[in-house]
């Protein structure tokens, strides 16, 4: 994974609450069997209407969402964190997060910056009064900055740790091995296993 | 202090403990004691793990099936849809080239992966259970700690088969008294979810009590913990009690002779200990409870049956206000319009959340002997195809086609709009699934959730209507045709 320090770039108020992942990208985009490729799907139905705010200039650059409470809701799909790491995507704020999205943010260094709603308010304000208005998203200092607006975010410490250094996951746990050996000799044998299948 | 029930579980499964505090501090490392797979959320995880070199560690502690991408129509034939079936078929390659078990479609035992692994006593109290899907919440009705996960983690999962989790808070969901008739499970945690909100149970593991809860079967459990995941939890669970060993005993991966009374004797200690303490308690009155149905795009938009739409104006959050009246605009709604007068084209029966045979069987019982609103169309597509078959021994498949309905194969269908069964723009849908999202069910298309018995009874009236609404069936004992 790509090491997160600081990002600059233009920010997009999203003006809206609970945008669940069927929003950020449609099932029928589910059946694609790779990684990448679905910066066309980033909000599909949403994008057919000509006043959305990723069809106008500057927004259509931007690469600082920033949303409602509650982004991300619904479905687990990783695929909403591709598609907007996709597009251009590099952070996502919002008051409130979805879990399974938040952890699927992590894994694929999309920033999930928790902000204050109040702030959010008044950064939405600066992006549509200024269009076009730049966002600073600090992850060493846990700050955002847009204008004369500065204000913290939250963010899990061991995902923020991971996001500075790049770091893969499964190559951490790899490294307790051991004990994942050590555990399995423990299970009760009564704990059942798909192999052989027994069907009725 | 004593413990709850989530800590317990999660207690059983740690296989190192966190590093504390520090910034760079990992958190609990837990086994993951099943891990079930299916077409849409695995083809990049797989990819993961050959592009690493890396092996899928416990292939006997996985199993896959085919559910949200494959046809409920001519199973027998080949995937019209190119990409479709080019998904599963990639699902087949990987489970034959990493080991595993894969039920396909045309087995007995595929079907929407929540259905498949209660139905093979696969799922068991005390475990923990994950799947790159968000309902696999279902699974806590057993008392399993039970989450839905993104690819990435699946594919941790895969080569681990541990993930790496911070801390829940806990929360008691209180559920005392009585339903009433023509009341179920459904209803109950669409008054849940109405009452905490999407986000109200974000960070927490919801546990759902009271005498409401433990009066509900294990299929009724199910429809609950399943929703979690709307009301923002990680996860919901019941403790097991004797309801749910009566379900698991004799199922095919259920322990037997003495391995299921080891087994039972360890679930016996799965409940929440007296002094435990929540950090949150909901409660809510199963004696006045009414049927709940769904009238906006989240599914914490949701009132009674008997009540009106909204108004943008009765929410004091400028949040929700602004949400209520773009749910309003989309669904093609006005404020104050008694949910009963709404008129829907479409009834579909189906998805993890209402299913199972008990679901079919309880809207079976309001249709039998009516007649369908000519003007709608109604979808029963059952939740595996071993549900199928069942329902089909109890003659349950020409109750529906009697009435007019279409009878389907297994699968996640119409509750997400990824295979061909999908809404069309402006259509409207009393749905027993679990989302009314902006085009869920097919892009443009107005979703309502609904409880079976519901659904089956707004088929029959052609608008939302609950069973009590129906005028007697004319011949109800004579056509009924019980199981052998």
């Amino acid at each position: 994974m790509e090491k997160f320090t600081k990002h600059t770039g233009i920010g997009v108020p999203l003006r809206q609450s609970n945008v669940d992942t069927d929003q950020i990208i449609p099932a029928v985009y589910l059946k694609r069997i790779t990684r990448t490729g679905f910066e066309d799907a980033l909000f599909s139905a949403w994008r057919k209407d000509s006043s959305f705010i990723l069809n106008q200039e500057p927004y259509s650059a931007g690469s600082v969402l920033v949303a409602g409470p509650d982004f991300g809701t619904g479905s687990s799909r990783e695929h909403a964190v591709w598609a907007l790491k996709d597009y251009g995507f590099k952070a996502v704020l919002s008051s409130r997060f979805a879990d399974i999205f938040r952890g699927n943010s992590g894994k694929q260094g999309l920033l999930a910056a928790q902000v204050a709603q109040d702030d959010i308010e008044l950064i939405w304000k600066e992006l549509e009064n200024a269009p076009g208005t730049e966002v600073t998203v600090d992850l060493e200092s846990k700050t955002v900055v847009c204008g004369n607006i500065v204000a913290p975010f939250e963010i899990d410490d061991y995902t923020r740790w991971r996001l500075l250094e790049g770091l893969d996951d499964i190559g951490l746990t790899l490294q307790h091995e051991a004990d994942i050996t050590a555990y399995e000799a423990t299970r009760p044998s009564f704990k059942p296993k798909t192999l052989p299948a027994k069907v009725s | 202090m004593g413990k709850t029930l989530a800590e317990k579980v999660w207690d059983a499964h740690v296989v190192r403990k966190g590093d504390g505090d520090g910034a760079s501090a990992q958190p609990d490392l837990l086994f993951i004691d099943l891990h079930l797979v299916h077409e849409v959320t695995s083809p990049q995880a797989f990819e993961g793990l050959r592009l690493a070199g890396r092996k899928l560690r416990r292939p006997d502690l996985t199993i896959a099936t085919e559910d949200h991408n494959t046809p409920t129509l001519d199973i027998d034939k080949p995937i019209a849809d190119l990409t479709s079936r080019t998904q599963i078929q990639t699902l087949r390659n990987n489970c034959a080239e990493f080991g595993v078990r894969l039920h396909s479609l045309g087995d007995a035992e595929q079907g929407i992966v929540h259905v498949v692994g209660p139905q093979l006593g696969l799922t068991q109290p005390g475990m923990t259970i994950v799947c790159g899907d968000s309902h696999t919440s279902t699974h806590g009705a057993f008392g399993a700690m039970a989450m839905g996960i993104g690819t990435s983690e699946v594919e941790h999962v895969m080569a681990t088969q541990t993930l790496s989790l911070k801390p829940f808070k806990t929360m008691a969901v209180n559920v005392e008294g009585t339903l009433r008739p023509g009341v179920s499970a459904k209803d109950i945690i669409l008054a849940v979810i109405a009452k905490i909100g999407t986000g109200g149970g974000q960070g927490y593991v919801l546990e759902y009590r009271g005498s409401a809860i433990r009066a509900l079967s294990m299929e009724a459990r199910m429809t609950i913990c399943n929703m979690s995941i709307e009301a923002g939890a990680r996860a919901g669970m019941v403790a097991p009690d004797q309801t749910t060993y009566d379900y698991m005993l004799g199922r095919p991966h259920a322990p037997e002779g003495a391995e299921w009374d080891a087994a039972v004797e360890y679930w016996n200690t799965l409940r929440t200990d007296d002094d435990a303490v929540f950090d949150v308690e909901v409660d809510l009155d199963a004696d006045t409870l009414e049927p709940f149905v769904t009238w906006g795009t989240n599914p914490g938009q949701g009132v009674s049956l008997s009540q009106a739409v909204p108004s943008p104006g009765d929410f004091g959050d400028e949040n929700a206000k602004a949400a209520a009246e773009r749910a309003l605009q989309y669904m093609g709604l006005e404020a104050g319009t008694p949910m009963k007068d709404i008129r829907v084209d479409t009834v579909f029966l189906g998805s993890c959340t209402n299913s199972r045979m008990e679901d079919l069987r309880a809207a079976a019982d309001i249709i039998r002997g009516r007649t369908k609103d000519p003007n709608v169309r109604m979808l029963v597509v059952p939740g595996s195809a071993r549900v199928r078959l069942e329902a089909e021994a109890e003659g349950l498949d020409k109750v529906f086609k009697d009435f007019g309905a279409e009878w389907r194969f297994a699968g996640c269908s119409m509750c997400l709009g990824m295979n061909p069964d999908q809404l069309e723009v402006g259509e409207r849908c009393a749905s027993t699934s679990n989302r009314n999202f902006e085009g869920r069910q097919g892009k443009g298309g107005r979703t309502h959730l609904v409880s079976p018995v519901v659904a089956a009874a707004t088929a029959v009236r052609g608008t939302l209507s609950s069973p009590s609404d129906l005028e007697p069936a004319p011949e109800p004992a004579a056509i009924r045709i019980d199981a052998a």
